[in-house]
């Protein structure tokens, strides 16, 4: 367990100093959505439509952005051998670093997110139940994303191979995130569709660490 | 389970492989003309679509086609992985560009039935969409297979991908199907109605069976000619080196 933790703020402090990493994830979160008004017309109720769409897809190609690093320096100079040598098994060292993209990636964009969504005109009281899916899906996404990460890392052009490989694998969060937020909107409660994104964030919790130790025990050979 | 290590061998996989491959050929040509004749002319319209019907033929089982092809990947990658048998390896790379060409022409051809019937060329429907990702999902593993220098790194790359992606199939295809409900009502993903005639379920079959037939016969072609080219590079690399 003190591996984890050390391994955790190692990660968290590494990003915490290198802030503009992070930043530059979430201005293009608000850039993304920005873009939006402009290309489909600022009427209200259009965006109002579209709202929690559109923060969820813009908060998605965010991630993408922010995942190939989550390997690629420790890969780069070295200390990812010696974390696969390290007595903790590497599925854990996975957990570990999902964990801290999803802290230094994750919270940020879901604390951004109701101000966008005002932005797009989104009503108040979607704002909660917004963060909430975001809140339940996201660590899927840093979960499913470790797997792609891992299989990318000894790749030259990895960027956009990553997103080909796991934009297709998180369409399920995307569906389920948006559908709690237009459901309640609807009045139809958005409680189902925050189970099963809870359950698709729990299968992830336990099969992902290990095809990502798989993966990534491929490309240290 | 002695054939199946024995097919480890290259030299008799080649064996087997050029003994079976006239024959799947020869299947595949017979059965399409069969199938291709009696779904395009000998077989009945349907009372509603008319002679749009006929895509069918071909648009249904290329989507079998294409789920089956990942299938055979998947299990293959996992034979490849766990007894690292390497003509498994050959197999489920060889079969994504093939997957991916089924899946393509059943996304063609639902677009192209979609817009008589339905009046226009995209549907989302919630079985299309599934096809449209399953295609992102091969064209992945095609982009991953040949990301890496090493070939056997890229292979085993892309089984996991392979493995991770079938897990995720069936639940790519729930959520789609979920989307689909909550965003348009069912109006347009109802087609069918009565079950299918039996004139119009051989045609159906056999074309199945001659889509398969044509998919062993491509698959084992380009697995040989793999061998091939691996067996060609490791004699030039022995002339450049003596």
């Amino acid at each position: 367990m003190n591996a984890f933790a050390v391994i955790v703020s190692r990660d968290v402090g590494l990003a915490l100093r290198r802030a503009a990493d992070t930043l530059t994830v979430i201005m293009f979160f608000v850039l993304a959505i920005v873009l939006f008004p402009l290309g489909v017309g600022p009427e209200l109720a259009v965006l109002a439509r579209i709202a929690a769409g559109t923060v969820w897809v813009a908060a998605l190609l965010s991630a993408m952005l922010s995942l190939e690093r989550m390997f690629q320096a420790d890969y780069e100079d070295g200390s990812l051998e010696q974390l696969a040598l390290a007595p903790a098994p590497l599925a854990f060292v996975v957990l570990a670093k999902a964990l801290a993209h999803w802290l230094t990636t994750g919270v940020p964009l879901i604390l951004v997110a109701p101000l966008l969504a005002i932005l797009m005109n989104m009503p108040v009281e979607g704002l909660p139940i917004l963060m909430l899916s975001m809140a339940i899906g996201t660590p899927a996404l840093s979960l499913i994303g470790a797997i792609g990460a891992a299989l990318t890392v000894g790749v030259r052009r990895g960027g956009v191979l990553l997103s080909l490989l796991v934009l297709p694998l998180v369409t399920p969060i995307l569906i389920f995130g948006v559908g709690a937020v237009e459901a309640t909107l609807t009045g139809l409660g958005g409680r189902p569709h925050l189970l099963i994104l809870g359950g698709f964030t729990t299968a992830s919790l336990f099969l992902a660490p290990w095809a990502a130790a798989a993966a990534l025990r491929l490309s240290l050979d | 389970m002695a054939s199946f290590h024995g097919l480890a061998n290259p030299a008799r996989f080649m064996r087997y492989s050029g003994a079976i491959l006239p024959w799947v050929g020869g299947a595949t040509v017979i059965l399409l003309i069969i199938g291709l004749y009696l779904a395009l002319f000998a077989s009945p319209a349907d009372y509603q679509q008319g002679e749009t019907v006929r895509i069918m033929y071909v648009h249904v089982p290329a989507a079998w086609m294409g789920l089956m092809v990942y299938t055979t990947m998947a299990v293959a990658s996992a034979v490849a992985l766990i007894w690292k048998h390497p003509l498994a390896d050959l197999v489920a790379k060889s079969s994504a560009p093939i997957g991916a060409g089924f899946t393509f022409v059943c996304l063609v051809t639902g677009s192209l039935w979609g817009e008589p019937m339905w009046g226009t060329w995209g549907v989302w429907d919630a079985r299309l969409t599934s096809m449209l990702i399953l295609l992102f999902l091969y064209l992945g593993y095609i982009a991953l297979v040949d990301a890496f220098d090493d070939p056997t790194k890229g292979a085993k790359a892309a089984a996991i991908l392979a493995l991770v992606g079938f897990v995720n199939i069936p639940i790519i295809k729930f959520s789609v199907d979920w989307w689909n409900t909550l965003h348009q009502p069912a109006s347009v993903a109802k087609m069918g109605g009565p079950s299918i005639d039996s004139a119009m379920l051989w045609p159906l079959l056999i074309m199945a069976v001659a889509f398969t037939c044509f998919y062993v016969t491509l698959m084992f072609m380009r697995v040989r000619t793999e061998i091939m080219a691996r067996k060609l590079r490791s004699l030039r690399m022995a002339q450049a080196q003596g």
